[in-house]
């Protein structure tokens, strides 16, 4: 019911990085592991925290609800439960649960005999969400400068900490990112569409090949860069989305504290046409 | 780590180039030389070229050009010609939109505007140009039209800002203007003015659509990689007859999230995600100072509007108080 039609020949035991064969199961389609119990853990303790601050607030709007972090007064210290502790406390669940979810990844890579990439990507994404929740505020020195957990709120977040800086799109690694975010949205509509229409060539046509794919963008552009580097490059720029990202946020307040269109006076200033 | 991960490739495999897929008869012949390079190998295809030229693609690089000369020019213009100011500025320049007292006049006088209109005309030949030739070579290699139709929705929220919703405004001085920081500044004083877009729905959908494309293409990416010792590249024939590769990506999705697509379906996840990104934001331009003035308010109206414990003491809003001298 839950399997796959050619499934079964792959449900084999191995691959684990810890407990052996203690949980190295699944239930229905879902792999568990040793990892899929701590994500389930973290990933329960965290909801239900959650819920618990939304009732703790004003409303039960899905839209409105917002759990914030501790007032910037409190530091890095631990904050009281009802006043940015259980913040702190999803927080610290938010990164058991994705960590144990990429090691799962790996676990069900090992079992596969696949590449472990996906878990590595993961790690990237993971990694932006610690700078943004963890490694910025400890830099400046307070929980507080996380972002509130909240559907709008962390909106009103990103558009108040821009602010901050006058015009955050100012920010070179921002406009870095900015172009990568576009650059790999166009890459992904080419290659769904490149694929698609070599395998949906419309009425009355042959499924066509990869000679066709290269040669549609030769025709085009001079260049294709053909079915493996498509993957590769797609899965650098949407990683590189992700760094660049990172990067722009922990600049901002650590090591950059003015405005961003005033960091480029370094380029207007040059000696020799200031 | 000692596995060799499928980065960057190790061993090359030098031939004859390849001249392409037979066109068929009344076509144009290819042009340029094939050359190889090993550098490009190592993360693709060595090979670059050859081209097909052909009438619509030479027009829409000359009716592009035509604009960048333009716009261009009229920067260089802004500095008085002065190649050093020129290179020292070139992020602060700008071919700006018309002022606003011309309101949707065809041409307004070249130094208020007028060159903008120009320019946007030769740049949105360009692209029409350039669609009709990607349309083009994918009817006579015999392919499906997903590219082409990928690029309308690219086209349509350019349409959208620079021409559709300064119709609809009433005025050319809603579009955007020509230049790297000063198409920045318009984002941000759009936003400003139209009381923030990120209370916008459709801004928040065409975010989503964003996002999620670079996740997609990160987790695409890295799937194939991953399952590259099988083969899982050759994406037509994985389609046509699943083998190993096919069925350990899939597996690996199922098992980590429960549900899997296939090898061709992720590509329409893939080609979804990534056209439905302009298409809301198209919308969300479209709507905004037509249908909706300002999203913060519109937000309170609809109940999205966040409740934030007062910081501070609540005074009477002065926007609000009537027969006051203000």
């Amino acid at each position: 019911m839950s399997m796959l039609s050619f499934e079964r020949k792959y449900r084999v035991r191995g691959g684990t990085l810890l407990g052996g064969d203690l949980f190295d199961f699944w239930v229905g389609p879902f792999y568990v592991g040793f990892f899929g119990v701590t994500t389930f853990f973290f990933a329960f303790l965290g909801t239900a925290l959650i819920l618990y601050g939304a009732s703790l607030g004003p409303t039960w709007n899905v839209w409105q609800i917002s759990i914030a972090p501790p007032d910037l007064s409190y530091g890095l210290g631990l904050a009281p439960l009802k006043e940015g502790g259980l913040w702190q406390v999803i927080t610290v669940c938010a990164l058991g649960a994705f960590g144990s979810w990429a090691l799962r990844e790996v676990e069900i890579s090992r079992k596969l005999g696949i590449g472990l990439h996906v878990p590595a990507a993961f790690a990237v994404a993971i990694s932006a969400y610690f700078t943004l929740v963890v490694l910025r505020p400890v830099l400046l020195g307070a929980w507080g400068h996380g972002f509130p957990y909240g559907i709008l709120s962390h909106l009103d977040w990103v558009s108040n900490v821009g602010y901050q800086y006058l015009h955050f799109h100012y920010n070179p690694a921002h406009m870095i990112a900015v172009s990568l975010f576009f650059g790999t949205t166009l890459a992904l509509s080419l290659h769904g569409g490149l694929v698609l229409s070599a395998l949906n060539p419309g009425d009355g046509q042959a499924v066509k090949t990869a000679e066709h794919e290269n040669t549609y963008f030769r025709d085009i552009i001079g260049y294709s860069i053909g079915t493996l580097g498509i993957h590769r490059v797609g899965l650098f720029i949407a990683l590189s989305a992700g760094i660049w990202s990172a990067i722009c946020i922990v600049l901002s307040g650590p090591f950059w504290t003015r405005s961003w269109p005033e960091w480029w006076s370094w380029w207007l200033n040059f000696p020799w046409w200031s | 780590m000692a596995e060799y991960q499928n980065l960057f490739t190790r061993v090359q495999v030098h031939t004859a180039g390849y001249p392409g897929v037979p066109l068929p008869k009344g076509s144009d012949e290819r042009v340029g030389p094939i050359r190889h390079f090993p550098l490009a190998g190592k993360l693709g295809d060595a090979q670059i070229g050859p081209i097909y030229l052909g009438a619509l693609g030479v027009w829409a690089i000359v009716c592009g050009a035509i604009a960048f000369l333009i716009i261009g020019l009229n920067m260089w213009a802004q500095v008085n010609w002065n190649p050093v100011l020129f290179v020292r500025n070139l992020f602060w320049l700008s071919l700006e939109v018309p002022r606003a007292e011309h309101g949707f006049m065809l041409i307004p006088p070249l130094g208020e505007g007028g060159w903008w209109v120009i320019a946007g005309f030769f740049l949105t030949a360009s692209l029409g140009l350039w669609w009709l030739r990607i349309y083009r070579r994918a009817k006579e290699l015999g392919m499906g039209m997903h590219i082409p139709w990928a690029f309308g929705a690219a086209i349509w929220l350019y349409l959208v800002l620079g021409f559709i919703r300064p119709l609809l405004m009433g005025s050319w001085s809603e579009a955007v203007p020509f230049g790297i920081f000063p198409h920045l500044d318009w984002t941000a004083a759009f936003s400003i003015r139209y009381g923030n877009l990120y209370y916008n729905p459709f801004h928040m959908l065409s975010i989503v659509f964003l996002y999620g494309s670079v996740l997609l293409f990160a987790m695409h990416g890295a799937t194939i990689l991953a399952v590259s010792r099988y083969g899982g590249e050759r994406e037509i024939e994985q389609s046509l007859d699943r083998g190993t590769a096919s069925e350990r990506a899939a597996l690996f999705w199922r098992w980590t999230m429960g549900f899997n697509g296939t090898m061709e379906s992720v590509h329409r996840w893939a080609w979804w995600f990534a056209v439905l990104c302009p298409i809301t934001g198209g919308i969300g331009i479209l709507l905004t100072g037509t249908v909706v003035d300002n999203w913060f308010l519109w937000g309170v109206k609809h109940g999205i509007a966040p409740m934030y414990p007062g910081a501070y003491e609540i005074l009477p809003d002065p926007a609000l108080s009537v027969g006051v001298v203000k």
